[in-house]
C-alpha cells in the first residue's frame, strides 16, 4: 500500500496515517457517485427535452425559430474558459506555495461564471419578453427552461460553494478539509462543462439548424 | 389576496377535519376527524410521556444527534412501524367499505375512499417499505462486513431525518388538509391543478421529493460503505448475500429515484407556475409522466425486494445449519434482476397505446425476470434440502415466502403477457399481483429481519410463541385477503372503485375482509410479542451475542454491539467468516493489542435539516412564503455552518475498549455452549454450540 497508489491526482495531503488517506479516498469516491446521480437527473431531463421539442411544440415557437447560435457560443467559450482557469486554481493548490495565486484562480473562475448565469438569465428575459416564449407558453419551452434552467441553478450552488471555500481558505487556510472540498468542487464544476457541451450540441446547435 | 395569506398561506378552518365533520356531519367525516385525532392525541402522548420521564435530554442525546448506524436503522424501522399501523387501518378501512358498499355508497365518501387508497400506497411503499429496508440494511449491513460504521454518518443521518419529515408531512395530511385522491402514483391530469386544485397531491409530491432525495442519498452511503470499508480479506465474493442484495439496491436506488425526483418536481412545476409537461394541452403529455413515474416505479420493486432476498437467505442458511446453496448463482441472478428491472418499466401501462411490438418486447423482458428469480426460489430450496431445520419464526416467514411469492409469480408471468394484461388492467387481479408479490417479497422478509436480527439489536430473544401467532395470522390472513381478489378481478371488479353494483361479488368480499382483520392481527401479535418479550426479557437475554449459531461476522460482537461494533476489525479467510471462526476455534479469541478507535460524534446537523424540510414541504404545500425560505434558508445554513466544524470525531481510548472487550470475553468464557435443541430455552445465553 505505497502512499502514491492511494493519492489522487490534483492534491498533496501528506497524509500522515493510512486511515486518514483512506478517508480521503472514500469521501472522493463517494462524490464521483454523487456526480452520477446527479447526471440520471440531466440525463432524464434530455430524454424530456428530446421527445418534448419535437411533438410539444403546440402553438408556440419551435426551436428553430427561437434559438440562434451567437449568445450560446459566448456562454460556451466563458464556461469553458472557467474550466480552465479551475484547472490552473488546481495546479496552484497542488504546486504553488501562496494561498493568493489560488485565491486569484478561484475568483476569476468565480466572476466568469457569474458572467454566464447572468448572460443566462438575459437569454431567458429576452426569451420571455421579446419571443412571447415563457415556460407557460408550451410543453418544448417547459422543458427547455426546466433543462438549461437546472443547469443553470447547478451553477449557481457552485458558485455558493465557491464563496463558502474562499471564506475557509482565509479563515482556516489550505488545510486537509477545504483541500478536498476544492477537489470536490473541481469536479463538480467540470462536469458543469460536461452538461453544458452537450446542452450547446442538443438543444441549440441541433435546434438552430433544424 | 385575502388578509393573512402572507401568514398563512391557503390555510383555514377548513383546512381541519374536526371543523369538517361539525359543519358536514357524517360517518365518513368522523372517521377522518377520528383519525386525525387519534394523531394529535398520540403525538400528544408522546409529548407528555417524554416530558414527564425526563427523556428529552436522553432521546436527544442518544437518538435523535447520533450518527451510530444501528440507532439510525432502529429509528428506521420505528418510523416503519408507526407507518405500518396507519397503512394497515386503512387497509381495513378500504375492505369494510368494499364489503358494504355492494349496492350501497357504503360509509366512505367516494373522495375519502381515494384519500384512503392514495395514502395506504403511498404511505407503504415510501414510508413503511423504504425505511423499514433502508433500516434493517443500516443496522446489519456494516457489521457483516466487518466495518465500524457507514461511510458517510452524518450523511445517513440526513437521510433518516428526510425521510422522517415526508412521513410527518403525510401524518400532518391527516389533521391539516386532505391528501391527494390521485393514487400512489399520482398520475396527472387528474394530478394537476386544473382537477385538483386543492392541497392534496402537493401533499404528495413534498413527501415523495423528501423520500426519495433521502433514498438516493441512502443508496450512494450504503454503496461506497460496501466498496470502501469491507473488512481485511472480505473479497467482494466472500460477503453475505445480504451485503450482495444490498448493494444491489443501493445501486438501483442511485439511478432510480432520480426519475421519481424529475417526475415530481415537472408536475410541481406544472401545478405551481403553469408549466406543461403533463397538462392536457399546449403540447404537454401525460405519458411522459407515465414513463418517467415507472422508469422509478419499477426498478423500485426491485429496490423493495432484493434486500428481503439477501434476508432470506441469512435465515434460510442459519435455520437449516447449512452454507447457502449456489452462492455464486445467487449473486449472478441478483445482479440480472437489477439490471432487468431497468427493462420492463413499460408493462405497467401496456393499454396506453404503444405499438404491439413495444408491448411484445417489453412483456418478453418482463418475463425474462422470472428466470433469475426462479435460479434464487431453487437455491434456497436446495439450501434446506437435507438441512436440520428448525422452525423458528423468522424460517416459517421465509418459507411461507417461498411458497407464496411462487404463486405471486406466476400470476405476474401472466399479467406480462400484453394481451392477458389488456383484460385485467387495472383490475384488482393486478392488485391481487402486486400484495401478492411485494407482502411475501418484502413484508414477510422484514419481520423475519426483525426476529432474526432483535436479539442483536437489543440484547434478548423475542417470545417465540407469539411470533408463531402472528407468522400464522399473517399467513392465513394473506390468503383469505388476497385470494378472493384474483377472482374478482377476474369477474370485473376495478380497483380503486368505492361501489359495486354487482351481488354477487359480496361472498368473495368478506372472505377478503376477514382476511384484512387477521393481517391486522398478525400486526397486532407483533406488538405483543414486543412488549410480551420486553417484560421477560431477562429469561430471554443473550449477551454473548450469537442465539442462533449465526453464520456471518454481526454475530461475532456482543448483542447489543458495542458503538464501535469491534473491538478489533476481524480478519476473514472464508465466505460465512464467523462459522468458520468457530469451527477452527478460532472465535472470541483475545487480542494482543488494543488501539484507540475514532467514532463520529453526535451532531445536531440531521434533525435540524429534517425540521426545516419538514416546515419547507408544509410551506409549499399551503403557499407559505415566508416558511418556504426559511425552511430553505436553514437547510443552507446548516450545512455551511457545518463545514466549518473541523472536529467531527472523538476517540474511545484503548483502555477503555480493552476493558469493555475483555469483560465481555470473560462472559463469553463464563457462559455455557447451548446446542441447537435448546435454542429456544432460557439456557440460550447467546454461545452457540456449533453444529458439525
Amino acid at each position: 500500500m505505497s502512499a502514491a497508489r492511494y493519492s489522487y491526482v490534483g492534491l498533496n495531503l501528506r497524509e500522515q496515517d493510512a486511515q486518514a488517506e483512506h478517508g480521503a479516498q472514500t469521501l472522493i469516491f463517494g462524490f464521483w457517485i454523487f456526480l452520477m446521480a446527479d447526471l440520471v437527473v440531466f440525463a432524464l431531463l434530455f430524454a424530456t427535452y428530446a421527445a418534448m421539442s419535437v411533438h410539444g411544440v403546440a402553438d408556440g415557437p419551435a426551436p428553430a425559430e427561437l434559438f440562434s447560435l451567437k449568445m450560446p457560443f459566448i456562454e460556451t467559450l466563458v464556461l469553458l474558459l472557467s474550466s480552465f482557469t479551475f484547472g490552473m486554481a488546481s495546479l496552484a493548490l497542488k504546486y504553488s506555495a501562496k494561498r493568493s495565486s489560488l485565491a486569484a484562480w478561484l475568483l476569476v473562475t468565480g466572476v466568469l461564471g457569474a458572467v454566464f448565469v447572468a448572460m443566462e438569465i438575459s437569454d431567458f428575459a429576452t426569451y420571455i419578453s421579446e419571443d412571447q416564449a415563457p415556460p407557460q407558453r408550451s410543453g418544448f419551452l417547459s422543458a427547455y427552461y426546466l433543462l438549461v434552467g437546472t443547469h443553470g441553478v447547478h451553477v449557481v450552488s457552485g458558485l455558493a460553494w465557491l464563496l463558502v471555500l474562499l471564506v475557509q481558505l482565509a479563515v482556516l487556510g489550505r488545510v486537509r478539509e477545504v483541500k478536498l472540498r476544492l477537489l470536490r468542487l473541481a469536479l463538480f464544476w467540470h462536469m458543469l462543462d460536461v452538461v453544458w457541451v452537450c446542452i450547446f450540441t442538443f438543444v441549440y446547435l441541433f435546434g438552430a439548424s433544424a | 389576496m385575502e388578509d393573512g395569506y402572507w401568514l398563512l398561506g391557503r390555510l383555514d378552518w377548513q383546512a381541519l377535519p374536526f371543523v369538517r365533520a361539525w359543519r358536514h356531519p357524517s360517518v365518513s367525516e368522523w372517521i377522518g376527524a377520528g383519525a386525525g385525532g387519534l394523531v394529535v392525541i398520540a403525538a400528544l402522548a408522546v409529548l407528555v410521556m417524554l416530558t414527564r420521564r425526563k427523556a428529552w435530554r436522553r432521546l436527544w442525546d442518544g437518538w435523535l444527534t447520533s450518527l451510530d448506524h444501528k440507532k439510525i436503522g432502529i429509528m428506521y424501522v420505528v418510523i416503519a412501524l408507526v407507518m405500518l399501523t396507519r397503512a394497515l387501518i386503512e387497509a381495513v378501512l378500504m375492505r369494510m367499505q368494499q364489503f358494504a358498499a355492494v349496492g350501497d355508497p357504503g360509509f366512505l365518501s367516494p373522495e375519502h375512499f381515494s384519500q384512503l387508497f392514495s395514502t395506504h400506497g403511498t404511505v407503504m411503499i415510501f414510508f413503511m417499505a423504504m425505511p423499514f429496508l433502508t433500516g434493517i440494511i443500516n443496522y446489519v449491513m456494516p457489521l457483516q462486513i466487518g466495518a465500524r460504521d457507514v461511510s458517510f454518518p452524518l450523511l445517513n443521518s440526513i437521510s433518516l431525518m428526510l425521510t422522517a419529515a415526508g412521513a410527518a408531512l403525510v401524518m400532518i395530511s391527516l389533521v391539516v388538509g386532505q391528501f391527494s385522491t390521485g393514487g400512489w402514483s399520482a398520475y396527472p391530469p387528474y394530478t394537476g391543478i386544473q382537477f385538483s386544485p386543492g392541497v392534496g397531491p402537493d401533499y404528495w409530491i413534498w413527501a415523495v421529493t423528501l423520500s426519495s432525495i433521502a433514498s438516493t442519498l441512502s443508496g450512494l452511503n450504503f454503496a461506497v460503505t460496501i466498496y470502501k470499508e469491507r473488512a481485511p480479506g472480505m473479497t467482494l465474493f466472500r460477503m453475505p448475500l445480504f451485503c450482495w442484495t444490498t448493494l444491489c439496491t443501493s445501486i438501483l436506488m442511485i439511478f432510480a429515484m432520480a426519475p421519481l425526483t424529475v417526475a415530481s418536481l415537472m408536475l410541481a412545476l406544472d401545478r405551481y407556475a403553469g408549466f406543461h409537461f403533463f397538462t392536457a394541452e399546449a403540447g404537454g403529455n401525460l405519458m411522459n409522466y407515465a414513463n418517467l413515474f415507472w422508469l422509478f416505479g419499477h426498478p423500485e420493486v426491485y429496490i423493495l425486494i432484493l434486500p428481503a432476498f439477501g434476508v432470506y437467505s441469512s435465515v434460510i442458511s442459519t435455520y437449516s445449519g447449512k452454507t447457502l446453496y449456489g452462492y455464486k448463482s445467487l449473486v449472478y441472478a441478483t445482479l440480472a434482476i437489477a439490471v432487468l428491472s431497468f427493462t420492463v418499466w413499460l408493462h405497467h401501462f401496456f393499454t396506453m397505446g404503444q405499438t404491439a411490438n413495444v408491448n411484445a418486447i417489453f412483456g418478453i423482458a418482463t418475463m425474462l425476470i422470472g428466470v433469475p428469480t426462479g435460479v434464487k426460489v431453487y437455491d434456497w430450496l436446495l439450501t434446506l434440502l437435507r438441512g436440520r431445520i428448525r422452525f423458528t419464526a423468522p424460517m416459517l416467514f421465509s418459507i411461507m415466502f417461498l411458497v407464496t411469492f411462487v404463486v405471486g409469480g406466476i400470476t405476474g408471468v401472466i399479467l406480462a403477457n400484453p394481451p392477458v394484461d389488456f383484460v385485467v388492467h387495472n383490475s384488482l387481479f393486478l392488485v391481487a399481483h402486486f400484495h401478492n408479490m411485494l407482502i411475501p417479497g418484502l413484508l414477510f422478509g422484514m419481520i423475519a429481519a426483525t426476529q432474526h436480527w432483535f436479539p442483536k439489536a437489543f440484547g434478548f430473544r423475542l417470545d417465540e410463541t407469539w411470533g408463531k401467532i402472528s407468522f400464522w395470522c399473517w399467513a392465513v390472513g394473506f390468503y383469505l385477503a388476497f385470494m378472493p381478489l384474483y377472482a374478482l378481478g377476474l369477474m370485473g371488479a376495478m380497483r380503486r372503485t368505492s361501489e359495486w353494483l354487482r351481488p354477487d361479488y359480496s361472498p368473495l368480499m368478506l372472505i377478503a375482509l376477514l382476511g384484512a382483520l387477521l393481517l391486522f392481527a398478525g400486526f397486532v401479535s407483533l406488538l405483543v410479542q414486543l412488549g410480551v418479550s420486553v417484560r421477560h426479557r431477562d429469561r430471554y437475554r443473550v449477551p454473548v451475542g450469537d442465539p442462533w449459531d449465526g453464520h456471518s461476522l454481526e454475530w461475532a460482537t456482543s448483542a447489543p454491539p458495542p458503538e464501535y461494533n469491534f473491538a478489533l476489525i476481524p480478519r476473514v479467510e472464508a465466505r460465512d467468516a464467523f462459522r468458520q471462526m468457530k469451527r477452527r476455534g478460532i472465535a472470541y479469541a483475545r487480542p494482543e493489542a488494543y488501539t484507540d478507535i475514532a467514532m463520529p460524534k453526535n451532531s445536531a446537523v440531521g434533525p435540524i435539516i429534517g425540521l426545516a424540510g419538514a416546515g419547507l414541504g408544509f410551506a409549499l404545500t399551503w403557499h407559505i412564503g415566508w416558511l418556504a425560505v426559511l425552511g430553505f434558508s436553514v437547510i443552507v445554513g446548516a450545512v455551511i455552518a457545518r463545514s466549518f466544524v473541523r472536529e467531527t470525531e472523538r476517540l474511545i481510548p484503548a483502555a477503555s475498549v480493552r476493558e469493555h472487550h475483555e469483560r465481555w470475553l470473560d462472559a463469553v468464557a463464563a457462559t455455557p455452549r447451548v446446542p441447537r435443541v435448546q435454542e429456544l430455552c432460557p439456557s440460550n445465553r447467546g454461545h452457540a454450540e456449533p453444529m458439525a
